[in-house]
């Protein structure tokens, strides 16, 4: 709820935070379209992966102090420095988990693959709830709850940086898409035999996928914690965000890039303008009506356009 | 014949049920055993590992199982049968648990509940939970694979947030409420015919509420198996197992996929109604919050780690992803008892086990441990995560692949091809 002067400064306030919410969604459905478009499958673990990466962030910046060690002074510096070295390191677990689960799986039934992911969910989700929730982790970011106004909106720090993440992570991808390795993965999602004919290395494709969404997850988790999302403290809730970011994607189409960005700011407006404009009828709507509007919005556009809006049809053959 | 169990003479030999006679023996053993559990009879107590089942930690865990049982043969019908990946499961026992509650819970100034008898309210939650499987179904078969997957995730969201939205169904957000207990009664007497929940007197055996319960249940397994057995190999079984592997040519075929996808659906949550409605009944007091994607999940696990499409399989593990946090729980108890002991070994369980914080060791037997060393508790959930994943990269086919596997062997013994 949000309290602005007028109704044009309580619509930027909304959609200021709506753009932002949709841009933590688009951050992890962006790493939903990498996987599936590498392996054609959903990694359902990709909120688990969030907040380890939130951890881990938490864990380099305050208990371990690594890029404080070396880089001096500015506090900006040492949070950013962290978190990318935090994504890093989710980056290398992403990696791991290919490696160890993933990549044995090819040829297998897609949905052994997705379930395969529901079990590492369970087993991540399990350790970062024990690391996080008992003793909480403070993730020390510099701007705090401070912002800026617009007239009398308020438009907090943290709602900028997720603008600028995710405007890089999306630059990034659609460059990644013109080299040579993106060129690949589009030729593994296109085919991936023929593909392995070309002499493409699916394995790498797989590979780099993987450590890209992890890291994007990792980055999305730290931000996520971000106020007024979050409260600056690492928590077991980040887990839920990938859960809710699925709705995105799967209204982008999952193997469609411009679809996440899309399909996350449109869920992520949609959630946070019903929070905001139908709050009276909170007693009729209850509580937390804003977090299943997501599904919602997902089931109606479904119903209409099975494959999303971006996304590709499937082709069946007998 | 004898022993070439895939061969088969006859259209009836191939239909039947259990065509081998091994199969209808160990059936027979399983199921006296299964029945005689609960008593404390001279045979059964001197049999090993089920001897200590009949205290009642262990026969609540088992009755679990078998609640569990009767919702996994539901999704083994739907996943396993049709191939429709659902993740809605725990949505529809839901549905089936709030429908009962409303048919035979007691009502109050706050609660809605119509207080009638079992006998209405255990079928009313099939039906119930088959209704919303039926109007789920027509936006389900649009969607294929990892899709209706996502999309049946997203029920549970918004049935958990529905069941809170209700409180005079649920009883409240984490509060829930009291479940109408397991007594047959005609109608809304006094005195039930068959109480089900209370410690009593059967014949002329004296039998714990625990025991009644279990069997209860039990028969009610034993129904909906031979009722799921059926199913499959009926002309609807075998229109489902075509739309699983390549619905465009059932569809050529002649198979209307929609029709069958329908059926699917109702069929697996009727089955899914009625083991939440009993669950919930056999628990008490559930609030909403726990017909969550973690339970969906779990019969996921459960279907593939038993094997998808196979109903022995099923109800195997069911039972192993049941009971198997109780046993893992005991064996660190164990260790920790052996580390803590003064013998050559203990050093080794030692290293595994930290008893005290401070201690080095991966699992923690403590009270309160928070961080590394993990609490017995949320091992289950760490165990479960690891035999999902274990089992799929190892033995795809689950227990029952690995059954076929040592079958295979002893069939060709002593040649290993």
């Amino acid at each position: 709820m949000i309290l602005a002067a007028t109704v044009a400064e309580e619509f930027i306030q909304t959609l200021a935070k709506g753009l932002a919410q949709g841009g933590l969604y688009a951050l992890v459905a962006l790493g939903f379209v990498l996987i599936f478009k590498a392996t054609q499958t959903v990694n359902f673990a990709q909120g688990a992966i969030a907040l380890i990466g939130a951890w881990f962030t938490s864990l380099l910046l305050i208990d371990w102090e690594i890029p404080g060690r070396w880089i001096s002074g500015n506090t900006y510096v040492v949070w950013i420095s962290s978190v990318v070295l935090a994504a890093l390191m989710t980056a290398v677990l992403g990696l791991i988990i290919e490696r160890v689960a993933i990549r044995p799986m090819i040829g297998e039934p897609l949905f052994s693959i997705a379930v395969i992911t529901l079990g590492l969910e369970a087993i991540l989700r399990t350790i970062g709830f024990d690391a996080v929730n008992l003793n909480p982790r403070s993730l020390a970011i510099p701007w705090g709850f401070d912002g800026f106004n617009i007239g009398d909106a308020f438009v907090a720090w943290t709602y900028v940086a997720i603008y600028i993440a995710t405007a890089i992570a999306f630059v990034a991808i659609f460059l990644f898409f013109r080299t040579r390795l993106g060129i690949a993965m589009r030729a593994v999602a296109f085919d991936q035999e023929a593909a392995l004919a070309q002499g493409i290395s699916v394995g790498k494709v797989f590979a780099v996928a993987w450590g890209a969404s992890a890291g994007l997850a990792a980055i999305a988790g730290v931000l996520s914690s971000g106020a007024p999302m979050g409260t600056g403290v690492v928590s077991a809730g980040i887990t839920g965000l990938a859960f809710r970011a699925l709705p995105a994607v799967i209204l982008g189409g999952l193997d469609s890039v411009s679809g996440a960005l899309i399909g996350g700011l449109l869920i992520g407006c949609a959630e946070v303008f019903s929070g905001q404009y139908l709050a009276d009828y909170t007693s009729t709507l209850g509580n937390g009506y804003s977090l299943i509007v997501p599904y919602i919005v997902m089931l109606v556009v479904l119903l209409v356009r099975p494959y999303g809006l971006f996304g590709t049809p499937e082709i069946r053959r007998v | 014949m004898l022993g070439r169990p895939r061969l088969y003479t006859s259209y009836k030999a191939e239909a039947a049920i259990f065509p081998t006679w091994t199969q209808r023996t160990a059936l027979v053993l399983l199921l006296l055993v299964a029945v005689l559990l609960p008593f404390s009879l001279p045979i059964i107590n001197q049999l090993p590992i089920i001897r200590f089942i009949g205290d009642p930690e262990w026969i609540r865990l088992l009755t679990n199982a078998v609640i569990f049982g009767i919702a996994a043969l539901g999704i083994n019908l739907l996943s396993g049968v049709a191939g429709q990946v659902s993740l809605g499961h725990a949505f529809f026992m839901g549905v089936g648990a709030y429908t009962a509650v409303v048919l035979g819970g007691e009502s109050s100034e706050n609660l809605w509940g119509l207080g009638l008898p079992m006998w209405i309210w255990l079928p009313g939650a099939a039906i119930g939970a088959a209704l919303a499987g039926i109007i789920i179904s027509p936006c389900a078969v649009r969607l294929r694979g990892l899709y209706l997957g996502i999309v049946t995730g997203g029920l549970v969201f918004i049935g958990i947030h529905l069941a809170k939205v209700f409180p005079e169904i649920s009883g409240g957000a984490e509060v829930g409420r009291q479940f109408p207990p397991l007594e047959l009664k005609l109608w809304k007497e006094e005195e039930p015919i068959i109480d089900f929940s209370t410690d009593g007197h059967w014949l002329w055996f004296d039998i714990s509420g625990n025991a009644k319960t279990y069997l209860f249940c039990l028969a009610l397994l034993v129904i909906a198996t031979v009722i799921a057995k059926n199913v499959i190999r009926t002309r609807t079984g075998r229109a489902l197992q075509a739309i699983r592997d390549r619905d465009v040519a059932a569809e050529v075929m002649g198979i209307p996929e929609a029709k069958y996808k329908l059926i699917a659906f109702a069929g697996s949550s009727a089955f899914a109604g009625m083991a939440g409605a009993l669950f919930a009944s056999f628990v008490g007091k559930l609030p909403p919050e726990t017909w969550d994607l973690i339970l969906s999940v779990e019969f996921i696990a459960i279907l593939l780690i038993g094997g998808a499409g196979t109903t022995a399989g099923v109800l195997i593990g069911t039972f192993f992803v049941v009971m198997s946090p109780r046993f893992v729980e005991d064996i660190a108890d164990w260790m920790g008892g052996q580390a803590s002991t003064d013998n050559p070994f203990s050093k080794f369980w030692d290293m595994i086990i930290s008893t005290e914080p401070g201690d080095f060791g991966f699992i923690s037997t403590g009270d309160i441990a928070p961080g590394f060393p993990l609490p017995v508790s949320s091992l289950d959930t760490l165990i479960y995560g690891t035999l999902v994943v274990l089992f799929l990269l190892f033995e795809p086919l689950g227990l029952y692949g690995i059954w076929i596997k040592i079958r295979n062997y002893w069939k060709g013994w002593p040649f290993s091809y």
